[in-house]
């Protein structure tokens, strides 16, 4: 099986946001830049893949070179290689474009995406790559299993899970349960160091417009302060909560 | 031309998002000079549609589309945009429609934009405020297709009644072959959703274990409230996965968010920000969750919630 697993470079969780050039791009001053969080999980399960079922595992961002930290660290963990199609990710449709043709050059069985990115959470590469490849998709894929060209998933939905069986080419949208946080690997220095030696390749971008684009970026307003009742005042809370926020 | 909005049902009943959808579609079809049009798939009652400010409903009812299935839905849609010469579909952020919402727009050609808040800033460009980085911040895109596709935040736009009277027509699409089979749904019936609530109570490491979580659901039971953790408590099999909240869980974005027992680490605040109200019952003054709260309890969850609940069932009482 030919696993792709799509690594999206992100912020790390505890960031704070800021805008520059007239908030229409992001400050990346100070910030951290991690593997997106979904698309970790997804990882860890794809090495699982690899060490069961002999599996390779390759992973791909779509992006400028300063993404390439974040695709070593993914081979840290254990990918076999590394493709980095060079070109900014402007908008979700422009990257699963080329992330399809990363697909069918490569002839992936199964893609191993987030169900959404921690940056624009847009829930849109996922479905769109499975749409533009004609392969089956799940996402918030919470378990996947996969015998010969068939495959069994369950998935979170409002209010519980559902069980779906499928076949190969498969994309999933991934997210914490498809393995637990505890099996997520921290890179070791034995894999650091191999990491090095292991192919990242960059892949020219194949024509896609995108078919969306950022005007500006705006930081909420900052709120009001708390009003901190005691706890011997619960009347108080009640009634602010009936007839001052009227939410109750 | 009209705008087609997605209003979801299940077992026959609309969702409340359902409506919020409907009502957004009828501010943008107010500022394209058109009318709107929704599409429901086995919906029993369409007539409150109406109220929304929806002019035709497309009916399709089909005993092969009782369980929810994306790529079908997704195709259904598809052809009803087709047949009504849409340029504009609306849909929700519920898990289905973000799960339907990126097939529709490669079906169509079209552009989507998820997580928006707010009316159109402008019908041309079209141009939609979306959150961005969970909540730290939003966006202004513009969708530069012809046809497009919004998906509105849940509970950012509301509810706006706009009395039109909606005419049903039935809609018989082909309903294409579909590669994901849904072998079996484990869904929790007589508890309310994360997704769904209004008020969501959610309890965090201060509970210092799974057997105090009665306290948690009997508050929760008086506000018809939905319950949620934090992520160690998930982590930890104190509660189920499915109500880990946050960044990197279900993101809440309820009228009423009651925290307890939560620190309000940055991962956390990020998820459930969008929630209108928020009260804060810590131990720690210092908790960082104070600063993003509303309504502030400095105080033991063991002697403040079940005193709370008290006091909820007094005032349900009176107001019955
Ligand atoms: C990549 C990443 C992603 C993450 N994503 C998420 C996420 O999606 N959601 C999430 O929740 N976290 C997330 N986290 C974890 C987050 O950083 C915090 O660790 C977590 O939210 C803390 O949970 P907590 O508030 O329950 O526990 P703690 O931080 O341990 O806080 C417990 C609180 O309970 C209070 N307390 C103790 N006893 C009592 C009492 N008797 N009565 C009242 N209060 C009491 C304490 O004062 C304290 O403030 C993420 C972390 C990382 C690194």
């Amino acid at each position: 099986m030919k696993i792709l697993v799509c690594i999206s470079h992100v912020p790390d969780t505890t960031s704070k946001i800021n805008f520059t050039d007239g908030d229409t791009k992001l400050d990346t001053n100070g910030v951290q830049f991690v593997i997106n969080p979904n698309d970790e999980f997804g990882l860890t399960r794809a090495m699982w893949f690899k060490e069961k079922q002999g599996a390779t595992v390759d992973v791909v961002n779509v992006g400028g070179p300063e993404t390439e930290p974040t695709l070593r660290k993914a081979l840290a963990i254990g990918a076999d290689t590394a493709i980095r199609v060079n070109t900014p990710a402007t908008d979700g449709f422009a990257v699963a474009k080329q992330l399809a043709h990363v697909v069918k050059d490569g002839g992936y069985d199964l893609i191993i995406a987030g169900r959404e990115s921690i940056d624009y959470n847009g829930s849109m590469v996922p479905g769109m790559l499975a749409e533009l490849i004609g392969a089956n998709f799940v996402t918030n894929c919470i378990s996947l299993e996969v015998d010969g060209t068939n495959a069994k998933a369950m998935r979170e939905i409002d209010g519980g899970k559902e069980t779906v069986s499928t076949t190969l080419p498969l994309v999933i949208g991934g997210q914490k349960g498809l393995v637990e946080e505890s099996d997520l690997r921290i890179p070791n220095m034995r894999g650091i160091m191999q990491a090095r030696q292991k192919p990242l390749n960059v892949l020219e971008p194949v024509d896609a417009t995108k078919e969306t684009s950022t005007v500006k970026f705006e930081k909420p307003e900052p709120r009001g302060a708390v009003k901190m009742i005691s706890p011997d005042n619960l009347d108080e809370l009640v009634s602010l909560l009936h007839n001052e926020a009227k939410v109750i | 031309m009209s705008v087609l909005v997605y209003t979801e049902s299940e077992e026959g009943k609309f969702k409340k998002v359902a409506f919020e959808v409907a009502s957004y579609a009828k501010a943008v079809a107010d500022q394209m000079g058109t009318t709107v049009t929704a599409i429901t798939i086995n919906a029993d009652d369409i007539s409150e549609l109406g109220t929304y400010g929806v002019d035709k409903v497309l009916k399709v009812k089909d005993s092969k589309l009782d369980a929810f299935n994306a790529k079908t839905y997704a195709n259904i849609i598809k052809q009803a945009a087709e047949k009504e010469g849409t340029k504009v579909v609306v849909v929700s952020s519920s898990a289905d429609s973000k799960y339907l919402a990126p097939l529709l727009a490669v079906g169509l050609d079209a552009g989507y934009a998820s997580n928006v808040v707010d009316a159109p800033t402008s019908a041309s460009p079209f141009t939609v405020k979306r959150t961005a980085f969970t909540n730290k911040a939003f966006i202004f895109s513009t969708i530069d297709t012809d046809v497009k596709i919004v998906g509105v935040s849940k509970n950012a736009f509301g509810l706006k009644e706009n009395s039109s009277s909606a005419t049903a027509e039935d809609f018989s699409p082909s309903i294409p072959e579909n590669g994901v089979h849904v072998d079996s749904v484990d869904k929790a019936t007589n508890t309310v959703t994360i997704a769904d609530a209004e008020i969501v109570v959610s309890a965090g490491r201060g509970l210092k274990g799974p057997e105090n979580w009665g306290m948690i659901e009997d508050l929760a039971k008086v506000l018809g409230a939905a319950t949620a953790c934090s992520k160690p408590v998930s982590d930890l099999g104190w509660r189920p996965h499915g109500e880990h909240v946050g960044q990197t869980g279900k993101p809440v974005a309820a009228n009423l968010y009651i925290a307890i027992g939560i620190s309000g680490a940055i991962q956390h605040l990020a998820g459930i920000n969008a929630s209108k109200v928020k009260v804060v019952i810590n131990t720690d003054p210092e908790a960082p969750f104070f600063k993003a709260a509303d309504y502030g309890i400095v105080g033991d969850a063991f002697e403040v919630v079940p005193k709370l609940t008290e006091k909820l069932k007094e005032f349900k009482a009176q107001n019955a």
